[in-house]
């Protein structure tokens, strides 16, 4: 029975990163954008997370004004990035898929070249500590499970269902999935398509961002360069797997994290594995979740992927 | 609109864009410190100084020219191959095994074995999301990048297990990496006290290779069709899933041969981070080289430049090295970019309508 609750209290914080990061590449597909930079702008995110702590502290105590402002420095430079990406994909009408990689790498590169230079070698911070919620973490298993975590954690998990909201039940939500599905329709409507979608862009790639600072601030503790290592595209997938669908998503990302705490604590009771191939597991799953999901294709929105231009006739 | 026009109006484009490219470059480096001007100086001439600089270049061309080769043959045939990294990790698994199992076959029949078998490693590899595409419909784009971290992992396991270097069990250093190879698997060396290897002119005749299958041959052709117009290639009696299946295996394949190439003429065994990134630029060099051999093979040229001069950088100027994937992030997004505003007729119609009357004057 412990066992379990442990691994569950460990499976729920993991999923944070992939379930913002997920969410806010969601809004993009919604919008008809595929965001396969993803990735750079997850890293981008951990680096920036992590330099303003360490900046103002060096690796001493910090106070929790300068992990905030970790925070928000991340947020805005992944919206900055989604624009930015807005600008070769929605403006310039890029293909997407090959865009993103370039992306992937500008940031990955960036957050690469930055590190070395204002950070250098492996440096922790304090990070952000757990904050359990007085009451509610004294109730046995459900305590540990849901309460006793990051307020990250907890906001993460708020947005679900804050966004469920956003994208079905108010006018903006309902833009961004009329441009996602069929832009010509809704430019005849008035709605600005390109705009709808820079703004769908920003939105995802500040929740990225956060994606990657929480990763750094908060599961870490420290920034390498490969420390997103894939779960960028873990979350492209997700996407697929969760149907475009906040409550779906979260559940791929649960259980993708409770694989993850599942492995670590088959490798804490001992039993011999090859640690490589321990690694492996959540890229094979991926792998899998997409070939058994296929028919999630149909059910895509309809526009993804394609650039919208006005000016050309059908 | 004149035919002047038309050329003038896309040799602007392709300065601008590079003129965007080397701002937005320029924008990382002065956050960090650097000077601009040096920094784009030591990576674009430093390596153009001496033979060895330069054969050095060559060598990280090489690799990267037959990489480019298989993923142009892969987006010609509409699927967009990232995994190269990967699928060179399995060839050089592939290979490195093969030379392990049968040291002591001659050279000339162990030699294309070995560089047989690392095709056949990478083209596993690209076998894998090929079918995965053709049949279950998965995002090539996911899960070549998912191969790349299980083949990464492979070659880690391998490298500290089954394939370790005894000699480093009984040194107790354990550096993860195979034996030193025999030498019936290496290439030669072209220069004497340069690393530069015969390698070369297989990239060279395999770009040869590649044009012919491409544009001399009706199996080039119906990949080309299938990956220009699917629907028209497949009511033009095209088995598209079929080619699909085919060009990426290919590719995969020329990305083992890559690493096979590496082995046997550069590090002679295999070590940990030898792709070293490579995969990823050779989708920069497909791009950059317009996914031809002709454009292919000097832009290898360029980019293995790129690499050296970072590595430069680092010593010199002080900019990390990590610098040359900023720049190759910014090209492939500025190369897609300007492609798209080229082929756009209206944007060049506005242009020509709003800058007509300058060129008429100029023309009276």
């Amino acid at each position: 029975m412990n066992f379990v609750v442990n691994i569950l209290a460990l499976g729920v914080p993991f999923s944070v990163a992939l379930l913002l990061a997920s969410l806010g590449e969601m809004v993009n597909q919604r919008a008809g954008i595929f965001n396969l930079g993803c990735e750079g702008i997850m890293a981008m995110g951990a680096f920036l997370g992590i330099l303003i702590p360490y900046a103002a502290g060096h690796g001493g105590a910090t106070p929790e004004i300068f992990n905030i402002a970790g925070l928000a420095a991340a947020t805005g430079a992944g919206a900055l990035l989604g624009l930015f990406f807005a600008v070769a994909v929605v403006t310039f009408r890029s293909p997407q898929g090959i865009a993103g990689i370039g992306l992937q790498m500008f940031g990955v590169g960036t957050a690469g070249t930055l590190f070395r230079h204002f950070v250098g070698g492996t440096q922790s911070v304090p990070g952000i500590g757990s904050a359990p919620i007085p009451i509610l973490s004294k109730i046995p298993i459900l305590g540990p499970i849901c309460f006793s975590h990051n307020v990250l954690v907890y906001g993460t998990f708020l947005l679900v269902p804050a966004l469920w909201y956003v994208l079905f039940k108010t006018p903006w939500g309902l833009r961004v999935r009329a441009v996602g599905t069929f832009p010509r329709a809704a430019d005849s409507m008035g709605i600005k398509v390109n705009r709808v979608r820079y703004e769908a862009l920003a939105l995802g790639g500040a929740m990225a961002g956060l994606a990657g600072a929480y990763l750094s601030l908060c599961q870490a503790k420290m920034f390498s360069d490969s420390m997103i290592a894939g779960r960028g595209f873990i979350a492209v997938a997700l996407v697929y797997f969760g149907h475009w669908n906040p409550v779906s998503i979260m559940g791929g990302a649960l259980l993708f994290s409770l694989a993850q705490s599942l492995q670590l604590a088959i490798q804490g009771q001992g039993i011999n594995f090859p640690y490589e191939f321990a690694v492996m597991l959540p890229y094979i799953m991926v792998i899998g979740v997409l070939a058994f999901s296929r028919k999630n294709q149909h059910i895509r929105p309809a526009d993804l992927g394609k650039p919208f231009n006005r000016e050309m006739r059908i | 609109m004149t035919k002047g026009f038309k050329i003038g109006y896309r040799f602007m484009i392709i300065v601008l864009a590079v003129l965007a490219a080397m701002l937005l470059a320029a924008v990382v480096l002065v956050a960090i410190g650097a000077d601009v001007f040096n920094t784009y100086r030591v990576i674009l001439t430093e390596p153009l100084k001496s033979v060895s600089l330069i054969s050095e270049v060559v060598i990280r061309a090489v690799p990267l020219t037959i990489i480019a080769l298989g993923i142009s043959v892969a987006y010609r045939s509409g699927i967009i191959n990232i995994g190269a990294e990967g699928q060179m990790a399995m060839g050089i698994l592939a290979a490195t095994g093969t030379a392990l199992l049968m040291p002591d076959l001659p050279s000339p029949a162990l030699l294309p074995l070995t560089l047989l078998a690392g095709c056949m490693g990478g083209c596993l590899w690209g076998f894998i999301p090929g079918f995965l595409k053709a049949r279950l419909e998965v995002s090539e784009l996911l899960s070549t990048v998912m191969l790349n971290y299980i083949a990464a992992q492979c070659y880690t396991f391998c490298l500290r297990g089954p394939m370790l270097d005894p000699a480093e069990l009984t040194m107790g250093s354990g550096t993860p990496q195979s034996m030193r190879l025999t030498r019936n698997i290496w290439l030669d060396r072209i220069i004497p006290g340069t690393r530069l290897h015969t390698g070369l002119f297989i990239a060279l005749i395999l770009g040869a290779a590649i044009f012919l299958l491409l544009w001399k041959t009706s199996f080039g052709y119906k990949m080309r069709a299938a990956g220009a117009q699917e629907r028209a290639a497949r009511y033009g009696g095209i088995n598209v899933p079929a080619y699909l299946i085919i060009s990426i295996s290919i590719s995969g394949a020329l990305a083992g041969l890559a690493g096979a190439v590496e082995i046997a003429g550069v590090h002679r065994r295999a070590i940990e981070g030898i792709t070293g990134g490579y995969g990823f630029s050779g989708i920069v060099v497909a791009l950059f080289g317009g996914l031809h051999p002709g454009g292919i093979i000097p832009a290898a040229f360029f980019f293995g430049l790129l690499i050296v001069g970072a590595d430069m950088t680092q010593r010199m100027a002080g900019v990390p090295a990590n610098m040359v994937q900023v720049l190759q992030g910014i090209i492939i997004l500025i190369i897609v970019a300007a492609k798209m505003i080229i082929a756009n007729p209206y944007l060049m119609e506005r242009t020509w309508r709003r800058y007509a009357g300058l060129f008429k004057k100029e023309i009276a």
